[in-house]
């Protein structure tokens, strides 16, 4: 057959099924993969109704309707704890949102491209740091009694006995907050830098005709070019309110600070792991799903109001 | 930040003036670069200086250099295998994450598949709806992958994410590439392989780059679903790490107080294994750098 006849039969309308049929069979591993991980553990949402104990499939255990919702709402002070620290880690987190941008403004305002670059490539480094090595790096330098920073300050004679910022329970929040911004504030400025070039260059050249002085143009041009971007980056961090991440607040909190960083993520796999109350946990994980769904939605429509286009 | 500074000031300088407000600027900003990479070095200093020094403070430069520590870290139990499970799973991994992620994207961006909206929306709702860690981890330990080298990448070989970011590449390629190929007789994977994959390069080489640190951060896998003697060949060196400062944060003080007569303490041991977990990062992340902005602005526009 020439390669005329074959695009003729392939063009036609059984050449053009075979096609469609070979592509759908060719995605389905790749869907059997995905429902596998993501769609399979959905089922595991009957555990949280029934009194679940590992061995035991779901049909058979007893099903107890909303018993472990009721439990999670009722009577839980734990709940409620491990609620404020989540809403408010991540309220504190929201509010450091700005300190990305701020940074990129600053760095866009320094006219020496080199070192611009280059406190961008070192400021950018401890996102890809993991959180193990993060813990390893403040227990060595700030946190332990012969870290550097207890070193220096007991040398400069500041203060009397070490410092141990992760055993501090009046600052946990701020201090684990820190190290969050300290990791992602340099990557989480590039996308403000990327932005501020894409800022029309030439109102920049009419404000400098207008003779406005380099902080008119960043309040009047460079920080209203930004602010869609930020709008899509604080809706997106309103719907993530209740994960913090469980490693950070997995490594970081002590026996100490446990009160003020046990966050959902932490909790839930402690309850369920260690404790082994599958069905509460997986109550919990509900909750979670929906009222980040919730949020999600209701942030989409809020940039629908406010920008007129949606997030995703 | 000073030696970062100062060090460049003087070639600059000619350029451009400096005003106020721009060496305040300076100032700030180098000074918050100099915390992030001041601890890098600060754990390579140390690693390499005798614990007596460690204890008295090592800044700039390592003090009576030793090698000691290394030597006492290969002598972790199980130290071999994590190092290795470390590579064969970030290399598996990423080729993993590669191929299935490239392959179902050029699938779902071909304009001949039926119902194409829809599957599309099948990968993406991922991203939204998470069932929760225990219903998870329940269903890991159903289909076996408990104890198992396979939870390491396959959870991770379809992301949602980089279909997202690889379907958008591939849909900015002239479809007339394609069409000449097929009409030359080329099938879907003679497409996909030939024409596809060639172009999509760059694209590829940023998935690759991120996927490949997610894989060598990775440790919370590993602690859930690698339990008891059985699997203990298959921690990962991010685990073995993580295990060590636990253990040291319990008799950090026991170790401080002996480790002015010990050739290797806790301290100079765990800033061994740090640096260690860090170098491959440190080696990839001057090729990385180039791919961040696309990587992010990719999936800000369509994410």
């Amino acid at each position: 057959m020439t390669g005329e006849a074959r695009a003729v039969k392939r063009s036609g309308w059984n050449g053009r099924k075979k096609k469609q049929l070979k592509l759908v069979l060719l995605l389905l591993p790749f869907m059997a993969l995905v429902f596998v991980f993501s769609y399979a553990p959905l089922f595991g949402w009957g555990y949280a109704f029934v009194d679940f104990t590992p061995g035991v499939s779901m049909f058979e255990s007893k099903f107890v309707g909303l018993k472990y919702f009721r439990r999670i709402f009722g009577n839980s002070a734990d709940f409620i704890k491990v609620m404020r620290n989540t809403l408010t880690i991540s309220s504190m987190n929201i509010c450091c949102s700005v300190l990305p941008a701020i940074f990129a403004i600053a760095l866009s305002m320094v006219k020496r491209p080199r070192f611009a670059k280059l406190v961008q490539t070192a400021s950018s480094i401890p996102n890809f740091l993991s959180w193990v090595l993060v813990y390893s790096i403040v227990f060595m330098l700030i946190a332990s009694e012969s870290s550097a920073m207890n070193i220096i300050l007991m040398r400069l004679g500041l203060v009397s006995s070490p410092l141990s910022p992760l055993t501090n329970y009046e600052h946990a929040w701020t201090i684990q907050v820190s190290i969050g911004v300290w990791k992602s504030l340099g990557y989480n400025a590039i996308i403000y830098l990327s932005s501020i070039t894409s800022i029309d260059q030439e109102l920049y050249e009419a404000a400098d005709v207008d003779g406005a002085d380099a902080w008119k143009k960043v309040l009047h041009i460079t920080v209203p070019g930004l602010l869609p971007t930020f709008f899509v980056l604080l809706l997106l961090a309103i719907s993530n309110m209740l994960s913090n991440g469980f490693d950070q607040f997995w490594l970081l909190a002590t026996g100490m600070t446990w009160d003020k960083l046990e966050v959902f993520d932490t909790y839930v796999y402690r309850m369920g792991i260690k404790n082994m109350e599958y069905s509460l946990a997986t109550a919990m994980g509900i909750f979670k799903s929906v009222v980040s769904i919730l949020l999600l939605t209701a942030a989409n429509i809020g940039s629908k109001k406010l920008r007129g286009t949606s997030i995703f | 930040m000073n030696t970062q500074a100062t060090a460049k000031q003087p070639k600059i300088q000619q350029k451009a003036k400096w005003t106020i407000h721009e060496v305040v600027i300076c100032v700030i900003v180098g000074l918050f670069a100099f915390m992030c990479v001041y601890p890098l070095w600060y754990i390579f200093v140390n690693s390499f200086s005798t614990p007596a020094a460690v204890n008295r403070g090592v800044f700039l430069i390592p003090i009576d250099f030793t090698t000691e520590a290394y030597g006492e870290m290969m002598k972790i139990a199980g130290i071999g295998s994590s190092i290795w499970i470390a590579f064969a799973r970030t290399i598996t991994g990423t080729c993993l994450t590669l191929a299935c992620s490239s392959f179902a994207a050029y699938l779902l961006a071909n304009k001949d598949l039926p119902t194409k909206k829809l599957l599309y929306r099948f990968f993406i709702i991922t991203m939204y709806v998470n069932a929760g860690f225990i219903p998870y981890y329940l269903t890991i330990s159903n289909i076996g992958l408990k104890n198992n080298f396979l939870v390491y990448i396959l959870p991770t070989a379809v992301q949602a994410y980089f279909l997202i970011l690889i379907k958008t590449y591939i849909e900015g390629i002239p479809a007339e590439l394609t069409e000449a190929a097929e009409i030359d007789g080329a099938g879907i994977l003679r497409t996909f392989w030939q024409i596809i994959l060639p172009l999509s390069k760059p694209i590829i080489a940023t998935i690759a780059v991120f996927a490949a640190v997610n894989q060598w951060n990775a440790w919370s896998d590993d602690m859930f679903f690698m339990q008891g003697r059985k699997s203990a060949s298959l921690h990962c060196l991010q685990y073995l790490l993580y295990q060590k400062l636990q253990q040291n944060a319990v008799n950090t003080q026991a170790g401080a107080a002996a480790g002015a007569g010990v050739k290797v303490s806790n301290s100079t041991l765990r800033m061994a294994m740090s640096f260690v977990t860090v170098v491959p990062i440190l080696c990839v992340y001057p090729y990385m750098q180039r791919f961040f902005t696309k990587g992010i602005m990719l999936g800000a526009v369509k994410g």
